[in-house]
């Protein structure tokens, strides 16, 4: 009953939320370079949020999340300008790939455990990198052409669908079936749950949702390079989940807000950023290395996402 | 003769991946953790040798001694400030700390120096040997010798000095290796230095025999040279040396072969395979999970 409500009240949010940002934006009240952030904030959530319910929720450490976000971006990129279909296709077209793409590399490497499957999808990160370098149809290295498909209308509907998605997922038995793998997996598979089930069906949702914010990724650049999809994207990703909380969605959306905020303000100072993202994940993970919600929140989940959107929607 | 020329080359950048990948492979026997941050301190040391010898005006060996001093303490202080604490903490923790060390090293290097690569000045005297045919550059057979020597030198101090000994007790059983009076913390130092130390010295000789250096050189041979330890089975000494010269000569001969775009996508599927089929790698014995 809780439950239900919580959701209703979210979605009446969500769209109150969006009627204003929206009505303040036709009134030219944000102007556009906000509007921007506003879309890159959005996609940094979904990224966010997919993974977390790979790493926060399943507790498989995947650093290999760059690969599926280009999977989706090459795919939906493909889609629109080679093939001509309208937007919102290859957006669903590009996370179905991804989500492939997941499946495939799933099945297999989550056999391993702990560090291993960390090397093992950065590895496959890397390769779906290199292979796109060299594919000469989607431009390799040089990247590929893009129109700007992406508003603030389709970033915003992916992400409440994304966080609805995800959110229902966790509170249902697979999802508690999810958590207890993430708890101690060797006891999950001894109360009877088929671990590598769960494990696999969470990284491929994962990589769906990755795969929809590559496309509204791509559509919202002129121009997409294999170099913007390699490892430091997958450890930009991470820092989101890690920083927010293993384990906590609303500590994932936090941070995927804040740091995303951080770094529009020090984009001129890449190497600052990259000193401040590095200290403070070291920092953290030495003195709080459950992140900074840990797994709590759930129960005033909903009041404290507000609060915080909208502290950054006047400031953002 | 070609193929053996390249087979040259590859052992030659297979004992640069080699002495890398026998620092990952000692911490990771003695604290099952991967040092992420080691591909950084090889860029450490191939920068510390670059400044000896430009600004100093040091010779070729002293500079490369210097490297692996300068790296052993770097490796040291890591350990001290960053994983220390991280002994009991989960996997995940531990591995995010690595790679949040191992992105500090290298921005903060490009913000003291700027990310533009650098000439290593030409210390060696370059000459061609023809061996059978073979021409051999002298950078190869200095590779080579160096490599050799600290592997040697690595054996002799694992298999014969005390604190070799107390590596070796503390990666069996830290806990049982502490009741026996060993100290545990100091033991793992003079690991973090030793592998350090020969991260710095791979770095200075990666310099000599391609020329040229940059603040984010690490990131791929550091990848590689762990690929190579997992090849050989990680924390068993004889099998990161072995990985290396490995996986060095697999992507000479790809490269050869005309695929060098696909080179690192070919370490990636090495390592991928051999976690699917043989995880515990080419020298491991299986181990059973304890509950």
């Amino acid at each position: 009953m809780k439950n239900t409500k919580g959701f209703w009240g979210f979605l009446i949010f969500a769209f109150a939320f969006y009627g204003i940002s929206q009505l303040l934006m036709v009134m030219n009240i944000i102007p556009y370079h906000y509007v921007n952030t506003m879309v890159f904030i959005a996609i940094n959530i979904i990224l966010a949020v997919s993974l977390h319910i790979v790493i926060g929720v399943t507790g498989q450490f995947s650093l290999g999340h760059a690969g599926f976000l280009a999977i989706g971006a090459y795919v939906s990129a493909i889609m629109t300008m080679k093939l001509q279909l309208p937007f919102f296709v290859a957006l669903f077209v590009g996370g179905t790939i991804a989500a492939l793409a997941g499946l495939v590399v799933g099945i297999p490497s989550l056999r391993l455990k702990g560090d291993y499957l960390a090397i093992a999808t950065l590895g496959f990160g890397e390769i779906i990198r290199i292979m796109f370098l060299n594919i000469d149809y989607v431009g390799g290295a040089a990247g590929m052409q893009v129109s700007h498909l992406t508003t603030w209308t389709y970033a915003f509907v992916c992400l409440v669908i994304t966080i609805v998605v995800i959110v229902n997922l966790t509170n249902s038995s697979h999802g508690r079936a999810c958590i207890s793998i993430r708890e101690d997996e060797i006891a999950a598979d001894a109360m009877g749950i088929n671990t590598t089930y769960y494990k696999v069906a969470a990284f491929t949702l994962g990589s769906f949702f990755a795969g929809v914010a590559g496309g509204l990724y791509a559509h919202n650049f002129y121009i997409i390079q294999p170099g913007n999809f390699g490892f430091i994207k997958s450890i930009d990703i991470l820092i989101f989940v890690v920083l927010g909380g293993l384990g906590s969605m609303s500590g994932a959306v936090i941070a995927a807000i804040l740091l995303t905020v951080v770094s529009t303000f020090l984009q001129g100072y890449a190497e600052t950023r990259m000193i401040i993202y590095s200290l403070v994940l070291i920092i953290v993970m030495l003195y709080r290395p459950q992140g900074l919600m840990g797994t709590s929140e759930i129960t005033s989940w909903f009041k404290k996402k507000g609060g915080k959107s909208n502290d950054n929607r006047t400031t953002a | 003769m070609e193929w053996i020329q390249q087979l040259v080359n590859g052992i030659s950048l297979g004992s640069i991946y080699a002495l890398i990948a026998l620092g990952y492979t000692m911490v990771y026997g003695i604290i099952k953790l991967i040092n992420f941050a080691h591909g950084e301190v090889f860029m450490i040391g191939a920068f510390v040798g670059f400044y000896a010898i430009r600004g100093l005006g040091l010779g070729l060996f002293p500079a490369l001694l210097l490297a692996m001093l300068v790296c052993a303490s770097l490796g040291v202080i890591i350990e001290r400030i960053a994983y220390k604490r991280l002994r009991h903490a989960t996997r995940i923790a531990a591995l995010t700390t690595a790679i949040g060390v191992s992105l500090f090293i290298q921005y903060v290097t490009i913000y003291f120096r700027g990310a533009q690569p650098e000439g290593y000045p030409d210390v060696f005297p370059s000459a061609n040997f023809k061996i059978f045919g073979v021409s051999i550059s002298s950078q190869s057979i200095f590779i080579l010798v160096v490599s050799i020597l600290l592997m040697i030198m690595l054996q002799f101090i694992v298999h014969r000095t005390k604190i070799g000994k107390a590596m070796r007790a503390v990666s069996h059983d830290a806990e049982a290796a502490q009741l026996m009076g060993i100290n545990v913390d100091n033991t793992i130092s003079a690991t973090f230095a030793i592998g350090s130390a020969l991260a710095g010295a791979a770095g200075v000789i990666f310099g000599v025999y391609y020329g040229k250096i940059e603040p984010l050189m690490g990131i791929m041979p550091g990848l590689k040279a762990f690929i190579a330890a997992v090849l050989g089975g990680i924390g068993i000494i004889p099998g990161a040396m072995v990985g290396g010269l490995l996986l060095g000569v697999v992507e000479t001969f790809v490269s050869a072969a005309g695929y060098s775009m696909w080179r690192d996508a070919v370490a990636f599927i090495i390592l991928i395979l051999i976690l699917l089929f043989k995880p515990t790698g080419l020298f491991g014995k299986n181990m059973r999970e304890k509950v």
